[in-house]
């Protein structure tokens, strides 16, 4: 064979495994969004769920409560931590490493472990039962090491000469971290929260067994809710509701287009990407 | 005495936020802590009970006679996970290569927005769309019910397709230009420079990638309990069903009881440590590739 068809083969299969992966984001998306917006119908967002309506309102408004709750948990514990590894610690300090190596641990434990996890800790043992806030807890927990290590990068970032300068004039290193190097990381921190986000709205497998699935919207912390993807995955199997699960397919996918959308506007903003963090 | 006074509560005020972080950041070590404490307390007596041998190699999966192997679910996540990597692997690794050395501009950034996209993709519309499309396609092709190994192999690899395209592209773009060079100098083609010089000089980072790509594959619950059939035998045909570790949990834990339910939370304690093998890999394997 010579060089040259060699070369032209390899070329040939890279843009093979491109058009590969754009086939398999096409059909997917494209499948679900041809087969699902004709059946998008009002119905679809009444208020209250019945077996006729099968409407997504309720699992919708469940799913930003969700959010919701889990960032209030996550968020400033995911931003103290961050803080505490960039500004406080010393290097090579003992502590830091276990830190960083338990929040490598969480971040590869698939959502399985933690809904299970999640049943036996939250549910069981602190008694809160199949609730909003059992599942909330559990998520918090999930997207912690995501929101710890964009807030670490994001604080890193800051250029040194600013702590100093601040110094400096006097201020300690509380006022320094608060008013000077966490302002100026706000966007990176942002950038986190959004994936967060994206995680939480697509969770189902640490739900089913730790918020269950209770078609209403919660009324107290200790009520049992289901999330719009638990939502989707209760439709599909039921095997009754294929048309409205296409459409609920489309409302999550016309979410997580936002969420990323978003993302990519944050990402410009800091002038790097979100890219490949995974 | 006024001043004194300030300064001692700004110290205060320092010790406490230092307090305050530090406990935010113990809050990962807890929750491993935890996570590990419940399920090895819950788990390992039902194992202990049943016996961990007969647990981890009886083939018979049967809560109502109290039969508990788990070995179809161990090899059904094997199986699923090795297809997974079958497709998922040559087509993620070669997107990398194109869009890392072969695509630039606005077809390029386009192609990385939909990488993004599938990466945000909920595993309960993967597992939908494997259910409406990629089920009946087998059952056409090949029979049976179409809910088999074959779908969640299928389907697994378009899931991890994000994964090993961004990190072995991010390898691939951390491989010094002077390599790529060099090999011009010496006479290769564009191609070959690519293919013989830099894809094995970022022969680690992909690498890694390959390992979380199979961290994911095997931690999937969702999508592959909707397409694989979920039969507990082992399957001797592609077209089989098959029960992965993970949706063995999520279909029985609903309704599960005594020892069945310790049963469960004992699988839950494998699929953990087979986890925990994997990150540590990844976390060796990641440091070498310095990614």
């Amino acid at each position: 064979m010579s060089a040259k068809t060699k070369a032209r083969l390899m070329r040939l299969a890279a843009y093979a495994g491109a058009a590969f992966t754009m086939a398999v984001f096409l059909s997917i998306v494209g499948y679900i969004l041809i087969k699902g917006v004709g059946h998008l119908s009002p119905e679809l967002f009444a208020w209250e769920y019945n077996s006729e309506n099968v409407s997504l309102m309720p699992a919708l408004i469940n799913t930003l409560l969700m959010t919701a709750l889990s960032l209030i948990v996550a968020v400033p514990l995911g931003i103290g931590a961050a803080i505490y590894l960039t500004e406080y610690a010393r290097r090579g300090n003992r502590l830091v490493k276990l830190v960083r190596v338990t929040a490598e641990t969480l971040s590869g434990i698939p959502s399985i472990i933690y809904g299970l996890f999640g049943s036996l800790f939250f549910v069981v043992a602190l008694k809160m039962g199949l609730s909003l806030l059992s599942g909330a807890l559990t998520l918090s927990i999930m997207v912690l090491p995501l929101i710890m290590r964009s807030t670490e990068e994001a604080l890193l970032a800051v250029p040194d000469s600013y702590r100093e300068g601040s110094f400096g004039l006097g201020a300690g290193r509380l006022r320094t971290t608060f008013k000077v190097v966490l302002p100026s990381a706000i966007p990176g921190i942002l950038a986190g929260v959004i994936l967060a986000i994206g995680r939480i709205v697509g969770e189902t497998a640490a739900l089913i067994y730790t918020a269950g699935t209770v078609p209403k919207i919660a009324n107290s912390l200790f009520d049992s809710t289901r999330t719009l993807s638990v939502h989707m995955y209760a439709i599909s199997q039921e095997g009754l509701y294929i048309n409205q699960s296409y459409a609920t397919a489309v409302v999550l996918l016309v979410i997580v287009i936002g969420i990323n959308a978003l993302s990519a506007w944050v990402a410009k903003k800091i002038g790097r990407s979100n890219y490949g963090k995974v | 005495m006024a001043n004194h006074l300030r300064k001692s509560k700004g110290e205060m005020k320092e010790t406490l936020a230092r307090v305050l972080f530090i406990f935010a950041a113990c809050i990962s070590i807890l929750a491993v802590f935890l996570i590990c404490i419940f399920l090895f307390a819950n788990g390992l007596p039902g194992m202990f009970k049943i016996g961990v041998l007969d647990f981890l190699t009886d083939t018979k999966w049967k809560p109502g006679n109290d039969i508990y192997g788990i070995l179809p679910m161990i090899l059904g996540s094997v199986y699923v996970t090795a297809g997974a990597l079958i497709i998922g692997v040559p087509a993620g690794l070669l997107t990398a290569i194109f869009l890392s050395r072969f695509a630039s501009g606005r077809p390029a950034k386009m192609m990385r927005s939909a990488v993004s996209l599938l990466a945000g993709i909920p595993s309960v519309v993967y597992g939908f769309f494997g259910l409406v499309v990629i089920v009946p396609l087998i059952r056409m092709i090949f029979g049976g019910s179409g809910s088999s190994l074959l779908a969640a192999c299928i389907l697994l690899g378009m899931m991890i397709l994000p994964t090993i395209i961004t990190l072995s592209e991010s390898a691939l773009n951390a491989v010094p230009q002077s390599y790529y060079e060099g090999a011009l100098a010496l006479g290769a083609t564009h191609e070959r420079a690519v293919f013989s010089v830099i894809l094995p000089a970022a022969k680690s980072g992909v690498l890694a990638a390959i390992i979380l790509g199979v961290g994911r594959a095997i931690g999937e619950a969702m999508a592959v309990m909707m397409v694989a059939g979920n039969r507990a035998v082992i399957p001797n045909s592609l077209v089989k069903g098959v029960r992965t570790l993970t949706s063995n949990i999520v279909m029985e834990m609903g309704y599960a009881t005594d020892l069945h339910r310790e049963a469960l939370i004992a699988t839950a304690v494998v699929l953990f440590v087979f986890i925990l093998l994997i990150n540590l890999l990844f976390s060796v394997i990641k440091r070498k590739a310095k990614l």
